[in-house]
């Protein structure tokens, strides 16, 4: 009965195709905007082109007569809903101002892109016709952009808020003015981390239908099970009447982990009509409302004694929320605060962070979600120390390393990170980058008029996210457990499904977890399934953000197939008449150590667990759960190098080489690594030299297209040069850490590090990003004292 | 709804007849009318490539050209390149280097690849680059697709010379 050929051994650690590539580059991948129910009704969204004002009046009279169309509401009509929009950050004993938040605005709008209502009919074009003829007044009110001039008073976004400050937060580690007071040197800088779009090219998309008392929503999300548990509690649903699917995602980056207004929207909706209900996003749309990232502006401080020893490392951030807190829109620069001193030694660590609303879309956790804008700040700091002390920038790292012996290290910032070996992967990233060539070249481009530099980044990151005692409502004030679910289930004829609470969209966890499940079992990955994104399939899961879903999910894949083999070796053990613990699991075969070949293959254990012919007292089936809430975070690192050239003439900023070593622990699929780190360090040179959210004055969106923001092309982007240390992590039995976010982590430090040192002998001492033609070019024509 | 127009397209080799209204565009048309999902839509303004396909031979923008404008066009899509069994090669270099992550532009850079090599059967790197410019992915910072494209360039270099 086994459709189970002979298996290969060993897939952990092998660079394996994916499993979800044949319906990708075929074109039979099912996204959300793919699927059709008969009988459904186009969404168009009426949105504020205002940034603040009040609405006086909605007449939708025009829109509903509209051919094809079926039903026009506004926020009046919805005032059956459980509640507001959720901001699941509450961190115990701090205040945070919390604004209601609509997915129809109620009175007042308050960015650019706020929704005011939707239109319901027949056709997708016609809904779009129909919404221009809902005709909304509104009275415009002062929009406040700038975040430092908004904590200076009002405009208010919120009147009834009657401030713009919406919370202050601190992270001490040691005494930062004792640390100071040891040093010998103090560097500052002003580091504004810009606001940047989270642009996956799949906009968002939901699809709902409600139907005799149940609930489907199909949505592109990276978190359908918190969608789930938030569309039941606000539209009064019981939870088990909700089904929530997230098919073929496009991509998030953290703009996908949200619970957002069209989902609630929809759903709403379908209640309402009986009809399936499809919104699609527009390009547009996306821009101006799918939450924002980065947007901090940060005081940062440091000392250190004349060796180059840090003495002490204090921030100030100001992190702009835009109009509402979303999800964990508050919590964002706090994920930061733990990794502030980075891979180095530093004794004192402080973060202040206040978060401000400003008129504009809301920022939330994209890709990085605090640690790029930590990273960013730290490494630029410490380059500039380096200057200030006429110490080489890669000895002033090595000196401040937390060497490997400390390992697992109690840091500062009072968390224990739980392995590394920095001095390792600088060296590795010397083995490919000579420097001292580098820099004579460098001298000699320099007579000819052609400015390059070269930049570092070493970094550490906290990822994995987990452990729920330390995020959760007591710790940092999750209001969830960000533990990971996992159920294993040997079919009969010995293949396996696995599923999954995470929910990945093109990190190739199906390819992963199919390898780790493939070892333990002794089966070909190719009969190994998983299935994840649908609430209704497996237990409760919590997603995939943050680089968790191997370390916390893949972990919770392996402690699971652990039990299933468990299970396994009893009814082997009993067939054999052997004891469990003599059995083993090689060459695709369950056997008796010593004696390989009266062994089982998968297929038969399965057959015999199916039939009931188990021992006595056990029960029938191979079926396991389990749910893993790891004891620590994990925290990769790495050392990258950026080497770039400056047109002094235009400003322009031409990434030559890009050289990464990054150290994720134990590599399950290096291909799948690599391919992350890619995709993360372009994320980054993205937003070091092109990508920048810009609103006007007004708070008008500027960049709302791909025509005006500029994501990088294959014609900007280098081919990257990767290597990689495995340093594995003490915290989970795969030994793997999280690899999502390293690269955009570490690189608009290394870019913007390398543009500095290609401007220093033309004066310019400190430039923030977006490093554009045009900011560059000032920044030089500024150091000449020239006018610009 | 305003009037519509007949339209006969050939598509991925069938022929069809559709009813459309003038404004119409051809990605609407190849997913809403004919199934065909497999072409994507990720903005609008023309900038990410998601839905090219191939009209007459050209790689083409499929959301910058109105369904009428391809009347009597023979247009190819991603369903019509190769199937699961019967790979194209440029979808088997794109699976065997690790080209795509999410693959929502997966099908448009195909398409825009091997509209590439028709022209160009052996480009260079910086060649590559600047032809899939017009292609954006989020995903992989390209490295891997252009490794692809270069792969399925050199695998097909071979089979000419064998």
């Amino acid at each position: 009965m086994s459709i189970v050929g002979d298996p290969p051994t060993g897939h952990v650690g092998q660079a394996m195709r994916r499993k979800e590539d044949p319906r990708l580059i075929t074109g039979r991948a099912r996204y959300v905007d793919d699927i059709s129910l008969p009988g459904t009704l186009w969404a168009a969204i009426v949105r504020s082109p205002e940034a603040h004002a009040k609405i006086v009046s909605i007449d939708t009279s025009a829109a509903a007569d509209y051919p094809g169309v079926h039903a026009v509401f506004t926020g009046e009509d919805m005032s059956d809903l459980g509640g507001p929009l959720p901001c699941a950050w509450v961190p115990p004993g701090v205040e945070v101002q919390n604004p209601e938040h609509w997915p129809l605005a109620r009175g007042t709008v308050n960015h650019v892109g706020d929704p005011v209502a939707v239109v319901l009919g027949d056709d997708r074009y016609a809904v779009v016709d129909a919404a221009e003829q809902v005709l909304v007044e509104y009275e415009s009110l002062p929009a406040i952009v700038d975040p430092e001039k908004a904590l200076e008073g009002g405009p208010f976004v919120h009147d009834s808020i009657g401030t713009n400050k919406v919370h202050e937060w601190s992270l001490p580690g040691g005494d930062v003015e004792a640390g100071f007071a040891e040093a010998d040197t103090i560097v500052e800088r002003r580091v504004v981390n810009h606001r940047i779009a989270g642009a996956p090219i799949e906009p968002r998309g939901v699809l709902a239908d409600y139907r005799a008392g149940s609930l489907t929503l199909w949505t592109s999300t990276q978190v359908p099970h918190f969608v789930r548990l938030f569309m039941a509690l606000l539209l009064g649903l019981s939870e088990d009447h909700v089904r929530v699917i997230a098919p073929e995602v496009g991509g998030g980056f953290g703009s996908k982990l949200q619970v957002y207004g069209e989902e609630l929207l929809a759903c709403w909706c379908s209640r309402k009509v009986g009809r399936p209900v499809k919104w699609i996003e527009t390009r547009s749309e996306n821009m101006a409302v799918s939450h924002h990232g980065r947007d901090q502006i940060a005081y940062t401080k440091m000392g250190a004694k004349s060796d180059g020893t840090i003495t002490a490392f204090h921030v100030k951030i100001i992190a702009d929320f835009g109009a509402y807190n979303m999800l964990l829109t508050p919590l964002i620069p706090s994920l930061g605060a733990f990794v502030m001193g980075g891979c180095y030694k530093i004794p004192n660590v402080q973060t202040d962070i206040t978060g401000v609303f400003t008129n504009k879309c809301p920022t939330d956790a994209i890709r990085g979600a605090g640690r790029p804008e930590a990273t960013h700040m730290l490494e630029l700091t410490l380059d500039a120390m380096a200057h200030e002390l006429e110490i080489d920038r890669l000895e002033i790292r090595r000196k401040n390393f937390i060497p490997k012996e400390d390992f697992p290290a109690a840091v500062a910032t009072g968390v224990v990170y739980d392995s590394g070996d920095y001095v390792k992967t600088l060296d590795t990233l010397l083995q490919h980058v000579d420097v001292a060539a580098f820099q004579q070249e460098q001298e000699q481009l320099r007579a000819q008029g052609i400015h390059r530099g070269i930049g570092f980044c070493t970094y550490t990151e906290i990822c994995g996210l987990a452990p729920s005692r330390v995020t959760g409502p007591a710790g940092v004030g999750v209001q969830a457990g960000l533990w990971e679910s996992a159920m294993i289930r040997v079919h009969n004829t010995g293949a396996v499904t696995v599923y999954t609470g995470t929910s990945p969209h093109g990190q190739g966890l199906d390819t992963a977890m199919a390898q780790i499940v493939a070892d333990k079992l002794g089966v070909d990955p190719q009969v190994v399934e998983v299935i994840h994104g649908d609430t209704a399939t497996g237990p409760e899961g919590r997603g995939t953000y943050g680089s968790r879903s191997l370390a916390t999910g893949g972990e919770a894949v392996a402690r699971a197939t652990d039990k299933v083999v468990a299970k396994a070796k009893k009814i082997v053990a009993a067939e054999l008449e052997a004891a469990p613990e003599d059995i083993e699991v090689a060459d695709g075969k369950f056997s008796v150590k010593g004696s390989p070949d009266k062994g089982m293959a998968m297929a038969d254990i399965a057959g015999i667990a199916y039939i009931g012919a188990v021992p006595e007292g056990m029960e029938p089936g191979l079926e396991e759960t389990t749910f893993y809430d790891p004891e620590n975070f994990v925290f990769p690192f790495g050392a990258h190098a950026c080497i770039v050239e400056v047109d002094a003439d235009t400003g322009k900023v031409t990434v030559v080489r890009y050289v990464a070593v990054d150290d994720c622990g134990r590599a399950i699929n290096p291909m799948l690594i690599d391919g992350q780190i890619h995709g993360g360090v372009a994320y980054g040179i993205g937003q070091a030299l092109y990508e920048r959210i810009h609103y006007d004055d007004e708070g008008q969106l500027v960049t709302g297209t791909f025509v005006d923001y500029a994501l990088p092309t294959a014609a900007e982007l280098p081919s990257f040069e990767l290597d990689r240390t495995e340093t594995p992590s003490p915290v989970n039995s795969l030994g793997v850490k999280g690899v999502g976010e390293a690269g955009t982590i570490a690189a608009s430090a290394a870019v913007t590090n390398a543009v500095l040192d290609a401007l220093r002998p033309l004066g310019v001492e400190f430039i923030n990003m977006p490093l554009s033609p045009m900011r560059v070019w000032e920044a030089i024509a500024e150091a000449k004292g020239g006018a610009a | 709804m305003s009037s519509t127009v007949n339209v006969a397209l050939n598509v991925n080799g069938v022929e069809h007849d559709l009813a459309v209204e003038p404004r119409l565009l051809l990605v609407h048309a190849l997913r809403d009318q004919l199934g065909l999902t497999g072409t994507h839509v990720g903005c609008d303004t023309s900038n990410c490539g998601a839905c090219t396909v191939h009209m007459n031979g050209e790689a083409v923008k499929s959301c910058t050209v109105l369904a009428v404008q391809a009347d009597g066009a023979e247009v190819t899509t991603i369903e019509g390149l190769g199937t699961e069994d019967d790979l194209h090669p440029m979808q088997e270099a794109f699976w065997n280097n690790h080209g795509l992550q999410c693959g929502y532009c997966t099908p448009g850079l195909i398409m825009a690849s091997t509209a590439l090599l028709s022209e160009n059967p052996n480009p260079s790197e910086d060649e590559v680059r600047h032809a899939l410019e017009g292609n954006l992915c989020r995903c992989t910072g390209y490295h891997n697709i252009i490794k692809a494209v270069l792969d399925a360039a050199s695998k097909s270099a071979s089979e000419v010379s064998a």
